[in-house]
């Protein structure tokens, strides 16, 4: 049972990225063909795009004037340190508020972050980050007798590398970044908690006269977490799907923000091999959960 | 005759079972107070939205060239409760407006989404066998594509080739209802088959009922409510890729007002008119929040065994 359940999450197989595209070419060739002339069937253009992404060749941007591969390799250092530190942000703050949570259900303090939660699941991503640059960055504030002043743009002030410039910059952006995995992380950290307190193995340790965090952390935690690992890999794609608005918006020179320019100016060369890449991603952290689900959990089996 | 009497014999108990069930469902949504308190806000913003033409103080597109200097005038200032924006129209005036389109963008994609996943999803799960794998197969396609860049890159696609600068919101709704319904369909998918090995189901088919007849009088009525929760959610979910696309300038477009597109210029005039930016934000994510509460409360209410 557990086998069908993996079996009919997981993706349609190593050609599901290959897939998505003849609903998308169908329309990029028709922008092609109207600029270019091109009057070859479909199916053609779309095999020949095919054959050439196999050899890790994913056209030409015209947006930036040099091949897709090259524009994307560029970008991809600023938004790997971007969605890199959102990760481990969201990962620290997210897991700690659903298990103090878990340890203390329908406490104050468990209150205050579930209502917390659900405001972080509510938020419009964009505008937390206009209200953020609005609150640290616009006029900066005044906190305990410091001024905070952020800067709302960039990656860096100047080419000189610093690296507490480099954190100024980002911050507000990770932040940003960060919220909606707080929120959902922390939500179900805490039902995966709570589910496994109620078990009697649980109890157990507890009537060895363990005392209450060993127990909670060595027994429960550990076992809370292999549901909470499968939801995280599975969000990861989404992580750098959501930067393109925090990109967009904090002017970060990352793939995100590429994409959206590429948008503006209709090149789609540049636009499909996101997509590509992203849909890679998501195939890949699908398989990434499957895998991690059966190493952590020993009840799992592959055959 | 007799087959007439016989299902109306047995229909009456079960007339009465649902009836205690509903009304059971009615109490446990009410001691959610939070859920409760999200259905109210929402009734209320969904009323100043259907009647925003009339409670409106001023025509959304109306810039008032008698006070505007150029740059968006402050709450309070010449009769704007809430300010103008930066081209000097009503911000009041311009939120109701753009509760209407982003509520009715909203209702209408999850309408589209609902029917397309529901009806997908009951072939699929009643069927099996190669029906079940195709369909599925076309899901596991959609759900590999991340939405946002996706939409995105559809809605830049039809905004190009269409000879219209503007989109009319009819597209978007057309754009995220026909791309986001897979999880519908694998919901009801899930609860098709194992509603299809149920006995009452079989009953229906040994009667010599038509296929269509047992997926949407026997076994849909029974399969609503984990539909209901997840619309609900959607709605709120839709409401946020709506705003987001048109704040990144690919959805509704200006002049016509909507919550996303009024924070696109919101940006530049910050640090001199915060108000142009907090509003509308305000209004998404209270609006979200409610919806959310209310979709919580509704799965607590409806099955009170998750969670």
């Amino acid at each position: 049972m557990i086998l069908f359940g993996i079996l009919s999450k997981a993706p349609g197989g190593p050609l599901t990225p290959y897939l998505q595209n003849p609903h998308i070419t169908a329309a990029d060739i028709a922008r092609l063909k109207h600029n270019f002339g091109l009057d070859q069937p479909v199916y053609v253009q779309y095999l020949r795009w095919l054959a050439k992404v196999v050899t890790g060749d994913l056209g030409y941007s015209t947006s930036q004037s040099e091949p897709v591969v090259t524009a994307i390799l560029e970008r991809m250092p600023a938004t790997l340190l971007l969605v890199g530190s959102a990760f481990v942000f969201s990962l620290a703050i997210g897991l700690t508020f659903g298990i103090v949570s878990a340890l203390r259900p329908y406490s104050a303090i468990d209150y205050i972050i579930t209502t917390f939660a659900f405001f972080g699941q509510s938020m419009p991503v964009f505008w937390f980050a206009l209200m953020m640059q609005l609150a640290f960055a616009v006029t900066g504030i005044t906190l305990l007798g410091y001024h905070i002043a952020l800067p709302s743009a960039g990656i860096e002030s100047s080419d000189q590398f610093d690296l507490g410039d480099r954190i100024e910059h980002l911050i507000l952006p990770m932040l940003v970044l960060s919220l909606l995995n707080i929120a959902t992380w922390s939500r179900f950290t805490r039902s995966s908690m709570l589910e496994v307190v109620r078990t009697d193995y649980m109890r157990t340790a507890a009537a060895k006269g363990l005392d209450r965090l060993t127990v909670i952390l060595r027994h429960g935690l550990k076992n809370a977490l292999i549901p909470v690992v499968t939801i995280i890999a599975l969000s990861l794609p989404s992580l750098v799907t959501g930067a393109v608005i925090t990109e967009t918006i904090f002017a970060w020179p990352g793939m995100g923000r590429l994409f959206i320019n590429a948008l503006g100016q209709f090149d789609f060369s540049l636009l499909m091999g996101y997509l590509m890449m992203v849909s890679v991603m998501v195939v890949f952290c699908n398989l990434l959960a499957d895998l991690a689900y059966a190493w952590l959990d020993p009840r799992v089996k592959y055959d | 005759m007799a087959t007439t009497t016989v299902p109306g014999a047995i229909a009456a108990p079960l007339d009465d079972e649902v009836r205690i069930e509903r009304h059971g469902v009615w109490k446990r949504f009410r001691r959610h107070r939070m859920a409760l308190a999200g259905a109210i806000v929402i009734l209320c913003i969904s009323l100043v939205a259907l009647f925003a033409h009339w409670l409106a103080p001023a025509d959304p597109n109306f810039i008032d060239q008698a006070h505007w200097t150029g740059f968006p005038l402050a709450p309070g200032v010449a009769g704007h409760i809430l300010g103008t924006d930066e081209n000097g129209r009503d911000l009041l005036s311009r939120l109701m407006y753009g509760a209407q389109i982003s509520l009715t963008v909203a209702f209408f994609a999850v309408l589209m989404e609902l029917s397309i996943g529901t009806v997908l999803g009951a072939v699929s799960g009643y069927y099996g066998g190669a029906i079940d794998y195709a369909l599925m197969r076309v899901t596991d396609v959609f759900l590999s594509i991340p939405l946002l860049p996706l939409l995105l890159v559809l809605t830049a696609i039809v905004s190009a080739s269409s000879s219209k600068a503007a989109l009319g919101f009819g597209v978007i709704v057309v754009i995220i209802g026909g791309i986001s319904w897979p999880s519908v369909a694998r919901l009801v998918r899930a609860s098709f088959l194992s509603l299809r090995e149920k006995e009452f189901c079989e009953a229906a088919r040994a009667l010599g009922n038509p296929a269509g007849r047992i997926i949407f009088r026997h076994l849909l009525p029974n399969a609503v409510a984990p539909i209901i929760v997840q619309g609900t959610l959607e709605v709120a979910n839709v409401i946020i890729l709506e705003s987001t696309l048109s704040f990144l300038g690919f959805g509704i477009q200006p002049p016509t007002a909507s919550w996303g597109n009024m924070l696109a210029n919101a940006e530049s005039n910050m640090a001199i008119a915060p108000w142009v930016a907090i509003f509308p934000g305000l209004c998404i994510l209270v609006t979200v929040l409610a919806i959310n509460y209310l979709g919580d409360g509704l799965r607590d209410a409806i099955d009170p065994n998750m969670k």
